[in-house]
C-alpha cells in the first residue's frame, strides 16, 4: 500500500471506530435538525423556508466538532513527528487527512441530509439541491477547517478557538449553499451553485498548503 | 567499527558543525560540533533541559538551527528527512483505539516498509498482544511498540529520544540489542538518554558548561 493510502485508511478507521468522530458528527447534525422544528413550531411553510440555512449551519458545526483533532490527536501522541518524516510532503499529507475527514463527516452528513430535508417539509427538487450543495460544499468545510486545525494544534482547548478562526471563512459556503436551495424554492435561477463550486474548488486546492505551513510551524514549537 | 554500508541507505555520516540552539530566548547550546560515521552509536547525555531533545528535533528538521549546519553525507537535508531518518520520539504514538498490529501496519505502509509486521511484533515481545487495543498496554509495552519502528522503517539514521524510558530490564536489553544490530549493519544511531545504553558507544555531553 502506498504511504498516502495507509494514512487515508488509518484516519478513516480511527474516525469510524467506537467513539470515533463520524458517528458523533451525524448524531449532532440529526439532533440539531430535530431541535429546530421544536423551537420554531409546526408551521411547515416556515420550516421549509429556513430548512436550507438551518441544515447548512448544522452541517458546518457538526463537521467542525471533530476538526480540532485532525492534527492535534497525532501531535499529542507523537504520531505527527513520524508522519512528517515519511516520504510524502506535508502538503500531500494534509490533503489526505482532509480527504479522510470529508469521507467520514462531510459525505455522511450529505447522505443524511435528504432525510432531514424531508423532515423540514422541503419539496423534492429542493431536497435534491440541498444534497447537491452539501456534496459540493462540504469539502471546503473540511479543507478550510484543516487550516484552523493546523494553527491550533498545539493549543490546549484549541477546539474552542478553531470555530472562531474558521467560521468566518465558511460564510460563503453557507450563503451560496442555502442560496442555491432558496432559488429552487422561489423557482428562480441563480448562480449560487456555481459560485459554491468555485469556492469549494479554490478552498480545497489551496488549503492543504496553508494547513501544512501551519503544522510545520507548530512542529518547531 | 566502521563498516561499509551495504543494506542501509546512502547516508554514511552525520556531521554537525557549530550548531546553536535557542529556545524561548534561552541558549541551550552553541558551537556544538560532532561527526558520526556509519556503524557508530552516539549517546547524547546531559541534565534535563540541556537540549538533547531539541538537538534531535533539529537534526530531524522540525526546528531550524539558530546557527551552524547539519550535513548528511552526500544526501541533501530534505532527502535525508523524507527517506533516511528513523525516529523514536518520547511519545509512543500508540493509538488507544488501534491494536499494535494496526499501529505498525499503518507505519509500515507510510514508510513503504516490506518488513513482516508479525515478526516485528514478536521481536519486541508483543506477539501475544498483537490484536489487543493499545489502550490496554502498559507504558513499557507501548515503549516496546515504539522501539519496533526504527528497524521497521528500514532507514539508516536512527534518532532515539529516551529509548529506555519505562522499559524493564529485559526491555532495556532488547533496545540495546536493536541498536547494536543496527550499528553492526552500518547504520548510525543517536540516542538521547539518561542511563547507559548498555553497549559500547561514543558519548556526547550536552549542557556541561552552563
Amino acid at each position: 500500500m502506498t504511504p498516502l493510502a495507509s494514512l487515508l485508511l488509518r484516519d478513516i478507521r480511527l474516525a469510524t471506530r467506537a467513539g470515533g468522530s463520524a458517528a458523533l458528527a451525524l448524531a449532532f447534525f440529526a439532533a440539531v435538525a430535530t431541535l429546530v422544528p421544536l423551537g420554531v413550531g409546526a408551521d411547515l411553510a416556515l420550516l421549509a423556508r429556513v430548512a436550507a440555512g438551518v441544515l447548512w449551519v448544522a452541517a458546518v458545526l457538526a463537521a467542525l466538532l471533530s476538526l480540532d483533532r485532525l492534527f492535534q490527536a497525532d501531535f499529542d501522541d507523537g504520531s505527527l513527528d513520524l508522519i512528517a518524516l515519511a516520504p510524502p510532503s506535508l502538503e500531500a499529507i494534509a490533503a489526505t487527512k482532509i480527504a479522510a475527514h470529508w469521507l467520514t463527516t462531510g459525505l455522511p452528513l450529505t447522505l443524511l441530509s435528504p432525510l432531514l430535508g424531508l423532515m423540514f417539509g422541503l419539496p423534492p427538487q429542493a431536497i435534491a439541491m440541498l444534497t447537491l450543495s452539501l456534496l459540493i460544499g462540504t469539502p471546503a468545510v473540511s479543507a478550510l477547517g484543516a487550516i484552523g486545525a493546523g494553527l491550533t494544534l498545539a493549543i490546549r482547548r484549541g477546539g474552542l478557538i478553531l470555530p472562531l478562526l474558521v467560521l468566518p471563512l465558511l460564510a460563503p459556503a453557507v450563503i451560496f449553499g442555502a442560496g442555491a436551495v432558496g432559488a429552487v424554492l422561489d423557482r428562480t435561477s441563480s448562480g449560487a451553485l456555481l459560485l459554491l463550486a468555485a469556492f469549494s474548488v479554490a478552498a480545497t486546492l489551496l488549503s492543504p498548503f496553508a494547513a501544512a505551513a501551519a503544522v510545520r510551524l507548530n512542529l518547531a514549537g | 567499527m566502521k563498516r561499509a554500508m551495504t543494506e542501509m541507505g546512502p547516508i554514511d555520516s552525520l556531521a554537525v558543525t557549530d550548531l546553536a540552539c535557542i529556545r524561548g530566548q534561552r541558549v541551550l547550546f552553541r558551537g556544538l560540533s560532532f561527526r558520526v560515521g556509519a556503524g557508530q552509536v552516539l549517546s547524547l547525555e546531559g541534565p534535563n533541559g540541556a537540549g538533547k531533545t531539541s538537538l534531535l528535533r533539529m537534526i530531524a528538521g522540525f526546528i531550524a538551527p539558530a546557527a551552524g549546519t547539519i550535513a548528511f553525507g552526500a544526501v541533501t537535508e530534505a532527502e535525508a528527512r523524507g527517506r533516511h531518518i528513523g525516529w523514536l520520539g518520547h511519545n509512543d504514538a500508540a493509538k488507544s483505539q488501534l491494536s499494535p498490529r494496526e499501529v505498525l501496519g499503518f507505519f509500515a505502509g507510510l514508510y513503504r516498509s516490506g518488513v513482516d509486521i508479525a515478526s516485528a511484533l514478536a521481536e519486541v515481545g508483543l506477539g501475544p498482544l498483537a490484536d489487543l487495543p493499545c489502550q490496554y498496554l502498559s507504558a513499557g509495552q507501548k515503549r516496546r511498540l515504539a522501539l519496533a519502528r526504527p528497524k521497521l522503517s528500514g532507514r539508516p539514521l536512527w534518532l532515539l529520544d529516551e529509548p529506555l524510558a519505562a522499559l524493564d530490564a529485559a526491555g532495556k536489553q532488547l533496545a540495546a540489542g536493536l541498536v547494536a544490530a543496527h550499528a553492526k549493519q552500518g547504520g548510525i544511531v543517536l540516542a538521547a538518554t539518561h542511563e547507559p545504553l548498555g553497549l559500547a558507544c561514543d558519548r556526547l555531553m550536552l549542557g556541561a558548561s552552563p
